[in-house]
């Protein structure tokens, strides 16, 4: 994979911004669009822009070929039955799906939800609300000082036997774990055969080879966006049965199978999911996204970012008061490297990063309870994607060392 | 438009050196808290008011350099003036932030160091952050309730 190469088929990689080339390093927020993903979303409009299904005419059998096209490359994409991919409007509508029409009809007094506190609001808010009206306990998995779950402690809360829901991301979007899901999914269907295992797949589907079956993960939720598509998109991927007993989310078009002035029986799934029209272009543009995916590979995006990691971990580490949080071994983390610069605050580091020309994102990542437990209230985050060079590290170390000088004054 | 527009000599001493900061304040009536849910900026505000006026503040937190200094810089500002008078200031002191003119800048003493954070208009909730908990305080104080928690 020739990172360079790949970087033509970017437009807003091309730009400059205070006058230096742009060096983007916060793919974990949100990818740049490859030319091949406009271009897809363009000629949807251009050639056969209409309504999807139940049309008559040339036009709208076009419009459903190409999205449902895209359902069956996205499914294949993550190793699920297209009839368990439900297009989203993006990875937190998915969890909220999930909240309301499973942990607030299936868990109760008794039942323990147990999430962790690596999680993104996205993966916490929707059953918090959900707990509210269900009355389960939610409880959390702590997470260790060197950012990572603490399995003990997780093997502890399965051992009860009330682990009705585990929730769970692959990748932390902060501190960039690769958590052991398919471990944990096995240890929590041990305790509880009927649990479910929700797996946050954001930022893990967009960098690392995603199998539904291999990560045990009954549900996974992921957001287009951070995977070279379009934003308006997210995918709820999961057991087509499961999704098929729960009660519908969303009511209007399109979820419906019959509807009289009394009711309504409701479509199959995934449609039950889909009221309302659907973003189509965006689904359009996700299936390029997956195919541009799958023409470099995920296993070579994958060994692109560790090769990244294994320059940029140790060049932070050298600089004098510059510490990195989470893993520190490559193989076990993904591209999102949170770090610290002593005495700074990452709000003015961010700010004169961005002088220099590097993007990076100051704050709490939408991930407060994880922030909090690395003992601060915000930290500084470069986040590599395949389309970053070793060529661009050294302009991340030049900017933190011109933050640093500027602060010494 | 450069960084020194943003980061004024003055703010980093602020900054570095800060007035009025400290976690507690004896005698102090009331005491708010209030953070900036996009950046987590935390802010602990307290105030002992006599004869309708501020005698003294202290805050205390964790956050960016601007809304550190600025919290430091309004302490200077405000201590001694009375109530009203004080959300005068701050109201001014706003109206500078989001470039809609000047007023009062004798007042404002160092506060008007902060004039060059609203060409970032990022930054802008970052300067207000001490003012808003400020303003909050004193409504806190006339209400009697004496305690106040806000996301700004
Ligand atoms: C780990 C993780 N989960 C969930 C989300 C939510 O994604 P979205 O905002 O696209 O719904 C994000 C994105 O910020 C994320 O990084």
């Amino acid at each position: 994979m020739d990172a360079t190469m790949i970087r033509k088929d970017f437009p807003t990689l091309e730009r400059h911004v205070h006058g230096r080339p742009l060096v983007y390093l916060d793919s974990a927020a949100t990818s740049q669009k490859p030319r091949a993903v406009l271009e897809a979303m363009q000629r949807y409009y251009e050639d056969a822009n209409a309504n999807v299904h139940r049309g008559v005419h040339a036009l709208a059998e076009e419009a459903t070929e190409l999205y449902e096209g895209a359902r069956a490359r996205i499914a294949r994409f993550v190793g699920a039955d297209p009839r368990g991919i439900v297009f989203t409007k993006n990875a937190t509508e998915a969890f909220n799906i999930l909240a309301y029409s499973y942990a607030r009809h299936r868990l109760g007094p008794g039942d323990v939800l147990l999430a962790t506190e690596m999680e993104h609001h996205a993966n916490l808010v929707p059953w918090q609300l959900a707990q509210a009206e269900a009355g389960f306990d939610l409880r959390y998995v702590p997470v260790t000082p060197g950012g990572e779950l603490d399995l003990e402690a997780f093997e502890a809360e399965v051992a009860t036997g009330r682990v009705a829901l585990f929730a769970v991301t692959a990748m932390s979007n902060v501190v960039g774990t690769i958590n052991p899901v398919a471990d944990l999914a096995a240890a929590v269907k041990a305790a509880n055969r009927d649990a479910l295992v929700v797996v946050d797949g954001a930022q893990s589907v967009p960098h690392l080879p995603t199998d539904l079956v291999a990560l045990g993960a009954d549900m996974l939720c992921f957001s287009g966006h951070k995977m070279l598509g379009p934003t308006g998109v997210g995918v709820l991927a999961g057991d087509p049965e499961i999704l098929e007993a729960m009660p519908p989310f969303l009511g209007g078009g399109e979820m419906i199978a019959n509807v009289t002035l009394e009711g309504a029986t409701f479509n199959e799934v995934p449609y039950k999911f889909e009221a309302g029209t659907p973003p189509v272009a965006e689904v359009v543009g996700l299936g390029a996204a997956v195919d541009y995916l799958e023409r470099l590979g995920m296993a070579e995006v994958r060994a692109h970012e560790v090769a990244l990691l294994e320059a940029v971990l140790p060049a932070l580490e050298g600089i004098d008061g510059v510490s990195v949080h989470g893993p520190t071994d490559p193989a076990r983390r993904g591209a999102a490297v949170s770090f610290a610069i002593e005495g700074l605050h990452p709000h003015d580091i961010g700010t004169i990063m961005d002088r220099e020309g590097v993007a990076v994102r100051a704050g709490h990542h939408c991930a407060k309870p994880l922030v909090r437990k690395l003992g601060s209230v915000a930290t500084t985050r470069a986040s590599f994607y395949l389309y970053n060079t070793l060529e661009e590290i050294p302009a991340l170390v030049d900017a933190v060392e011109t933050t640093k000088r500027f602060f010494d004054r | 438009m450069s960084m020194d527009d943003l980061y004024h000599e003055i703010i980093l001493d602020h900054y570095k050196s800060p007035r009025h900061r400290a976690s507690e304040l004896e005698g102090a009536q009331v005491s708010v808290h209030h953070s900036n849910p996009l950046c987590g900026d935390e802010l602990d505000l307290r105030l002992r008011v006599a004869d309708g006026a501020i005698e003294d503040l202290a805050f205390d937190g964790d956050g960016c350099s601007i809304s550190m200094a600025s919290a430091s810089a309004m302490g200077q500002a405000v201590v001694g003036r009375e109530l009203g008078d004080a959300e005068d200031l701050a109201e001014a002191f706003r109206l500078m932030m989001h470039g809609e003119g000047h007023k009062r800048e004798d007042d404002l003493a160092d506060g008007i160091a902060f004039e060059g954070v609203a060409k970032f208009p990022v930054r802008v909730k970052c300067a207000l952050l001490g003012w808003m908990a400020l303003l909050d305080a004193i409504e806190s104080y006339r209400g009697g309730d004496g305690r106040g928690s806000r996301d700004d």
